[in-house]
């Protein structure tokens, strides 16, 4: 039988990519490890080697097809004793479709029956879903309320967050010559993630710095240069690694300000992604909200839109404290609009108003903001009016805008993927306890990611994450609509 | 194989060029230096014994670590410094700041915790800093300093100016793994920055020996290709002598450079500390044979540069100073309440 050869994942998040370049022709013999392909993901572009041998049958995508989804069966390869005939049954019989192999299991979540993508879920179900509402205009959706920070009339532009957060970084950069980035892969690589992607090209090696597999040296070496004044951008690879520099982080940036009576800080940013990705396990997925929240003389910066991404990394350029910036893989490759202005700053510490409802307040940050906006959609169809408020920043935290809110829905649900105890929610539900108690018309729900180490297996992983079952249900418990 | 087995001597070869600086005799001093050297020392020793001194009445609270014993490394390391070079060091500390030419009064209010100290009480003795005297702190976490004392010397080499990072830390920092990671960086991006390392042969209680594998300290950096130099830290001469080489190394853009200074602590490693784990003879063999102070005291007395009258009215002097300090440092007002808010974010 004719071997399918199937559009590959190269990355963790990998959804889908373009077909560059063909490197073989149909009729040509194939030997396994031959380059046959090339494949551009939105971070880089990678070869397609040949698992099997044989002749190339069919192409079944032609090069410079964009978007082509992860397992979409791309060419044919034929067998000895097979000819072109063979290949045209088995591409009726795929239609081109995906037909991921592994599916997830046993989870009797809302969402989980209409999702099949397996091992794949978590990315496809997340990226996909706002990246469509935002280029098709059309699709019934949730009117998302004006940031009063943009003019009204301004020209939006559709960016993805990796694109925001790097134009935010050459725009610093560009305007203060003391402002360079560090980190491991920054420069010669273009970013581990493709965030600092042509940075190398503009400002030289000088000023884009690529560091050895060094965390807890670099950060310091970070610290020591904010301290003598120079403005850093320390990006880790993700928070996960920042764990080794966590001492330089606390005790030498975070504090520095205060030890010294005022005379000196650490005037920079540690950025990089943060939380759960897609499948890569308990020692890379955790989101540490609500470790850095917790410190004095740092600011937490956590961005779900590529407008707030870049308001908001330029501010924390600017600012003259120690601010942890903190991403998210799959948010990186999502699109929103952001607005063409020269000089886009956003305010730290100010909450957005994502949406306005008058039932019950919905807070998030980051990526659990993906949640807060499904279950809304969801909530609508029942009647329930959502208002939906983007934290933004988690530490100084606006709980003015939550409790102004709460003091006119009565009722509140947070929702973050990081652990449930000690969590940013818990916070919040603290602080609107004691200054909106009597506005409260039931007890605050706080929705987190389970009290567990993020497993590996996909069913496992989509069940220690919070999910919009979750939250709809929360909404519906809180407004007694149960 | 034999290809191979030629090739790779000649390539070490080439990488061994690199001159490797040597042990610098002693400077020869003249009259006003060896006078600077000990009035700086003896204001650190004087003013260190009244820490200890406060300590002991419950002015002066929490971790206090005495320098006494030590005073060659800083004021020598001074002697060798130009306008611009920074110092950096962790929590024995006081020292350094009076080296730097940070006030007295100051550092012993910051000690007593009163308003008038370098971080208005705030920091207390192990973080003090002064920017108007490129004094970077004070340190608490050991080995912390390393990678700040580099981060120093990356923004010197960032804006292009000559000015060098002396970065400090003892014998036990010197096992911390972020010292290593400083020092591969330093030497991949040819930072100007000396490491000092105050070898004053116990990491709080442990002897070297008992933990390092490796104690001679100077060949530390081996791994990173930084050259190292064994330095009498007891010696302010020597101490000078090497201090010059190794900013003339770090202004050449030769990169990071490290001084092993063999020096010692008269005193217990906090206040708290009884010393148990040496010998009284061993602290007083070392006293009376290499103590840093007696010995430019000798040689000024033997040169007839000084009589024991004009010491005698230096030491009044010097002791004036301390007391000075020392009364205003407790008599100065405690931080107003208001500043338990103040300098946490700006």
């Amino acid at each position: 039988m004719p071997i399918e050869i199937l559009m590959p994942a190269l990355s963790p998040t990998m959804e889908e990519g373009n077909l560059a370049k063909w490197l073989k022709n149909e009729g040509d013999k194939i030997s396994s490890g031959d380059v046959i392909a090339e494949i551009e993901t939105d971070k880089a572009t990678m070869e397609v080697e040949a698992v099997d041998e044989g002749t190339l049958g069919k192409i079944l995508i032609a090069a410079g097809t964009e978007g082509v989804k992860v397992n979409t069966p791309i060419a044919v390869l034929l067998q000895d004793g097979e000819s072109a005939g063979d290949v045209k049954a088995s591409d009726a019989k795929t239609g081109g479709d995906s037909k991921p192999a592994p599916k997830a299991e046993s989870s009797d979540e809302p969402e989980q029956a209409a999702d099949d993508a397996g091992g794949k879920a978590r990315e496809a179900d997340e990226e996909a879903a706002p990246k469509e509402a935002t280029k098709v205009a059309a699709a019934p959706k949730t009117e998302i309320a004006a940031d009063p920070d943009i003019p009204a009339g301004t020209e939006m532009v559709s960016t993805t967050v990796r694109e925001a957060l790097r134009d935010a970084m050459a725009e610093e950069m560009r305007r203060d010559p003391d402002v360079f980035v560090m980190g491991e892969e920054v420069a010669e690589y273009q970013g581990a993630y493709k965030i600092t992607q042509g940075l190398l090209q503009e400002f030289g090696a000088r000023r884009v710095v690529d560091t050895p597999i060094t965390e807890h040296g670099f950060a310091g070496v970070g610290v020591g240069a904010a301290m003598a004044g120079l403005k850093p951008i320390v990006e880790f690879m993700t928070f996960n690694f920042a764990m080794q520099a966590i001492d330089q982080i606390i005790n030498s940036a975070a504090k520095t300000l205060y030890m010294s009576g005022g005379q000196m800080g650490a005037p920079m940013v540690f950025r990089g992604p943060n939380g759960a990705a897609a499948r890569v396990a308990a020692q890379h997925s955790q989101d540490y909200a609500a470790w850095y929240s917790h410190v004095p003389g740092l600011k937490v910066v956590q961005p779900y839109t590529a407008a707030d991404a870049k308001g908001l990394l330029k501010a924390a350029i600017r600012d003259p404290n120690p601010v942890i910036f903190l991403e998210n893989e799959i948010l990186y490759g999502q699109s929103f609009d952001v607005p063409k202005l020269d000089d886009f700053v956003l305010p730290i510490g100010k909450a957005r108003i994502h949406k306005a409802g008058k039932d019950v307040t919905l807070v998030s940050w980051g990526i659990g903001m993906t949640y807060a906006i499904k279950a809304e959609a969801e909530l609508a169809k029942l009647g329930i009016d959502v208002e939906i408020i983007d934290l933004r920043t988690i530490r100084p935290m606006d709980l003015d805008t939550v409790i102004a809110s709460v003091k006119k829905t009565n009722r509140l649900v947070t929702v973050e993927e990081g652990y449930p105890q000690s969590s940013v929610g818990d916070y919040i539900a603290n602080q609107v306890s004691r200054q909106a108690f009597d506005y409260l018309d039931a007890p605050v729900i706080t929705i987190a990611g389970k009290d567990v180490p993020m497993p590996y297996a996909a069913n496992l992983e989509k069940l220690a994450l919070p999910n919009v079952g979750e939250v709809v249900e929360a909404v519906k418990a809180v407004t007694y609509r149960g | 194989m034999a290809t191979a087995a030629k090739k790779a001597p000649a390539k070490s070869k080439s990488e061994s060029k690199t001159a490797v600086p040597a042990t610098p005799k002693p400077a020869d001093f003249s009259k006003q230096e060896e006078f600077a050297a000990y009035k700086g020392m003896l204001l650190i020793r004087r003013f260190e014994e009244k820490a200890g001194q406060l300590y002991g009445m419950g002015f002066i609270g929490g971790f206090c670590h005495l320098y006494i014993g030590q005073e060659a490394v800083v004021t020598g390391m001074k002697m060798s410094l130009q306008d611009g070079d920074q110092m950096i060091t962790a929590y024995r500390d006081h020292g350094h700041m009076l080296a730097m030419d940070m006030s007295p009064r100051g550092v012993m209010a910051e000690l007593t915790g009163r308003r008038g100290g370098y971080s208005h009480g705030k920091g207390g003795s192990m973080h003090m800093f002064s920017k108007e005297k490129n004094f970077y702190g004070g340190h608490g976490i050991v080995g912390a300093q390393v990678s700040l004392g580099t981060g120093l010397a990356f923004a010197n080499r960032y804006r292009e100016n000559k000015s060098v990072s002396l970065t400090y830390f003892g014998d036990g920092a010197a096992n911390q793994g972020q010292v290593y990671e400083s020092f591969n960086m330093a030497s991949l991006w040819k930072l100007p920055v000396i490491y000092i390392i105050e070898n004053n042969r116990y990491a709080m209680g442990t002897a070297v020996t008992r933990s390092s594998a490796e104690t001679n300290f100077s060949h530390r950096g081996a791994s990173f290709k930084i050259p190292g130099i064994q330095v009498d830290g007891m010696d302010v001469r020597a101490v000078k002598a090497a201090g010059e080489v190794a900013t003339e190394w770090c202004r050449a853009g030769k990169g990071p450079i490290i001084l092993e200074m063999q020096t010692y602590r008269y005193r217990g490693h906090s206040m708290s500390d009884p010393a148990k784990y040496r010998s009284k003879e061993e602290v007083q063999k070392m006293r009376s044979d290499h103590d840093p102070i007696e010995q430019v005291k000798a040689r000024l007395l033997a040169k007839k540069w000084a009589s024991e009258d004009e010491l005698k009215a230096i030491d009044k002097e010097v002791r004036d100073i301390v007391a000075d300090a020392a009364e205003f440092a407790q008599n100065d007002p405690e931080p107003d309440a208001s500043e338990l808010w103040t300098d946490i974010v700006l």
